[in-house]
């Protein structure tokens, strides 16, 4: 009777993520105040701000890893305000995080692995998988989509920075995903390795949607079709990439603002 | 074993990537050492006599088994409890309650294979609640709402006449007798307490690669992570206490039958400690660990008190040895005597690859 009733709402809500007057305050300060967006399937956004303008934990709303104190979260017309963070992520939604959340104890392959079961059945498996196991397959797939296949017995602390990023989205790919978070995915990435990254986000699936945080204009206004400017925990300015760009008003803020 | 031995010697050529992969996954089967120490384990009642067998390595794989549980919770998931011994000590009073016992007024008198599941179903349970209890909290908080479990029930034996006999205990508790043989004697016990070892220490080494075992380590890694993946970190950690508290009921019911009885002094808040001290100097980093650390202390518990007395000094002060050697370890090798010996190898291999090709930067 429950799914029935959440597919009817996913027919008649057409957002894939729908934020209504998010707040989240930490103590007395506001990091998000009255956040609404919403975000079409398979559409792909770029959020940008200045340090502190409540980016990360507007993602961190989203995924629940901090719950918002107000407001509601849809996701494909789901109510998961009150969901954890796992049954978000259940659900389809992904996240990547800024400061690279990999298992160091774990080899490349394992946390793939990690990543294919956490979305799959058999999480408290007792069983090892086999070599013909399906997860072993999409794990391999994976691994090697994002070109770390000749480390992928090494453990994750051994990686280089590039390398740890790459296996930050390889975690964010697994199983099947609708919509995605990527938390300043070029941070620290070397120019080869940012011309990979852009590669990896414009072959997407289409019906793949995803906000990135991204500091990186060159990156970001390349691999969206809109932008929101956010400014102290507020939503500034919405649009597409060469509005924002050339608004002197977010120009003034953030582009010529002394920032880089 | 007669399985995996075959999977080992399988004469086929293209089977390299399994093969590996069988490897890493057991790397006891490649090591001669290994197979070296089975062979020494399987033959030790040619080799000991009854005080060896039973007071040493007996005791020695049961102290190792409570310990590989507080391993499998501190390794694997970055748990400490301080539990364990307590849950094997209740498995243990369970086994003198339900079963057979020179106490009638208490015991049950159900027969050991009706006593025995029922003792481990209840102190699996008794472990599963205090890790539902534990997990709510981190780091040093699990470890003492895990040390009040464990002093609550210690005092909760001593006071308590109805089911655990005060302080007095429950004395002359039966042991199995089937197929004709006294499980208690000396060998049968020795191979029935080297079996249950072996087959807790595959098991977790086993359930360590499992998704089960991977993903408490993640949890360990970053729970948050984990939870961003699909997992329920909360859920893990209790299916891991649960889990460790069914190994510590299995050595908490050979500890009962090994002594025949039980008492609040076998689950003293001493005794809890002696197992993370265990644990700690073996090693919590690999099962084996907990078996070489519970060796160390049982040679150095019973044979400390005549070395100390012969250099003259009051023999009483093995556990000042003890607690020395559990400093040092602490110190120098955070990961125990398997953390030293690593290094050693490690650094003995690598000295002669230098001399051999001088790669090695």
């Amino acid at each position: 009777m429950d799914s029935v009733a959440q597919r009817l709402s996913v027919v008649g809500a057409g957002a894939a993520l729908e934020l209504r007057g998010v707040t989240r305050l930490f103590g007395a300060l506001a990091a998000l105040t009255d956040v609404t967006i919403t975000v079409r399937p398979g559409e792909r956004r770029a959020v940008l701000g200045s340090n502190g303008a409540g980016k990360t934990t507007l993602f961190n709303c989203i995924t629940g890893d901090f719950p918002p104190s107000s407001g509601t979260i849809r996701f494909f017309g789901e109510d998961i305000t009150q969901f954890p963070p796992y049954e978000r992520i259940r659900r389809g939604l992904r996240r990547t995080y800024q400061i690279s959340a990999l298992f160091p104890g774990l080899t490349v392959q394992d946390n793939v692995y990690l990543a294919c079961r956490g979305v799959s059945r058999g999480r408290f498996s007792f069983l090892r998988a086999g070599q013909n196991d399906a997860l072993m397959h999409a794990t391999e797939t994976l691994v090697q989509a994002v070109h770390l296949s000749g480390v992928k017995d090494q453990r994750v602390a051994e990686l280089a920075h590039g390398q740890q990023r790459q296996l930050e989205i390889a975690l964010a790919l697994a199983g099947a995903p609708r919509f995605i978070l990527f938390d300043e995915p070029a941070a620290g990435l070397s120019p080869t390795e940012r011309r990979e990254l852009i590669e990896i986000l414009t072959s997407l699936p289409a019906h793949i949607g995803y906000i990135i945080i991204e500091h990186d204009m060159d990156v970001a206004l390349r691999v969206v079709e809109s932008v929101t400017m956010m400014h102290n925990g507020r939503i500034f300015k919405e649009g597409l990439p060469r509005e924002i760009e050339s608004d002197p008003e977010v120009q003034e803020l953030y582009l010529g603002g002394g920032h880089e | 074993m007669s399985l995996l031995q075959s999977t080992q010697f399988r004469p086929d050529p293209s089977a390299d990537a399994p093969r590996r992969a069988w490897v890493r996954a057991w790397p006891e089967f490649q090591n001669p050492a290994a197979w070296l120490v089975a062979l020494v384990l399987v033959i030790m009642p040619l080799i000991a006599n009854g005080f060896f067998l039973i007071e040493i390595f007996a005791t020695t794989l049961i102290l190792g088994i409570i310990a590989l549980s507080l391993m499998f919770l501190a390794g694997y998931g970055g748990m400490v409890s301080l539990m364990q011994l307590t849950i094997a000590g209740f498995a243990g009073y369970m086994v003198a309650v339900f079963g057979i016992s020179g106490n009638a007024n208490i015991s049950l008198g159900w027969p050991w294979w009706l006593a025995t599941p029922m003792a481990l179903a209840l102190a699996t349970l008794f472990g599963t609640l205090g890790g539902a209890l534990a997990v709510r909290t981190e780091g040093i908080y699990t470890i003492m709402i895990t040390l009040a479990i464990g002093a609550a029930f210690y005092y909760f034996t001593n006071q308590n006449w109805a089911i655990f006999n005060g302080h007095t205990g429950i004395n002359t508790v039966a042991t199995p007798h089937f197929w004709g043989v006294d499980w208690r004697a000396d060998i049968a016990f020795y191979y029935v307490a080297l079996g249950v070892a072996a087959i807790c220490y595959f098991a977790v080494q086993y359930v360590s690669r499992a998704p089960f075992g991977l993903a408490l380590q993640g949890v360990r890694d970053n729970s948050r992570r984990m939870a961003a993946l699909g997992f329920n970190p909360n859920a893990h950690r209790i299916a891991a206490y649960a889990f460790a508290a069914f190994i510590a009921a299995l050595g908490g019911v050979l500890q009962v039958w090994n002594y025949r009885q039980i008492s609040p002094g076998s689950v003293s808040v001493g005794a809890c400690i002696d197992v993370l001290i265990i644990a700690v100097v073996g090693g919590i980093t690999r099962p084996i660990g907990p078996f070489i650390g519970a060796l160390i202390f049982v040679l150095l518990r019973t044979f400390a008190l005549d070395v100390l007395i012969k250099f003259g000094l009051d023999g009483n002060r093995f556990r000042l040895l003890i607690g020395l050697g559990f400093l040092a370890i602490v110190f120098w090798s955070s990961d125990g005597v398997i953390g030293l010996w690593e290094r050693w190898r490690r650094r003995n291999a690598s000295s002669t690859q230098r001399s051999g090709g001088g790669r090695h930067g």
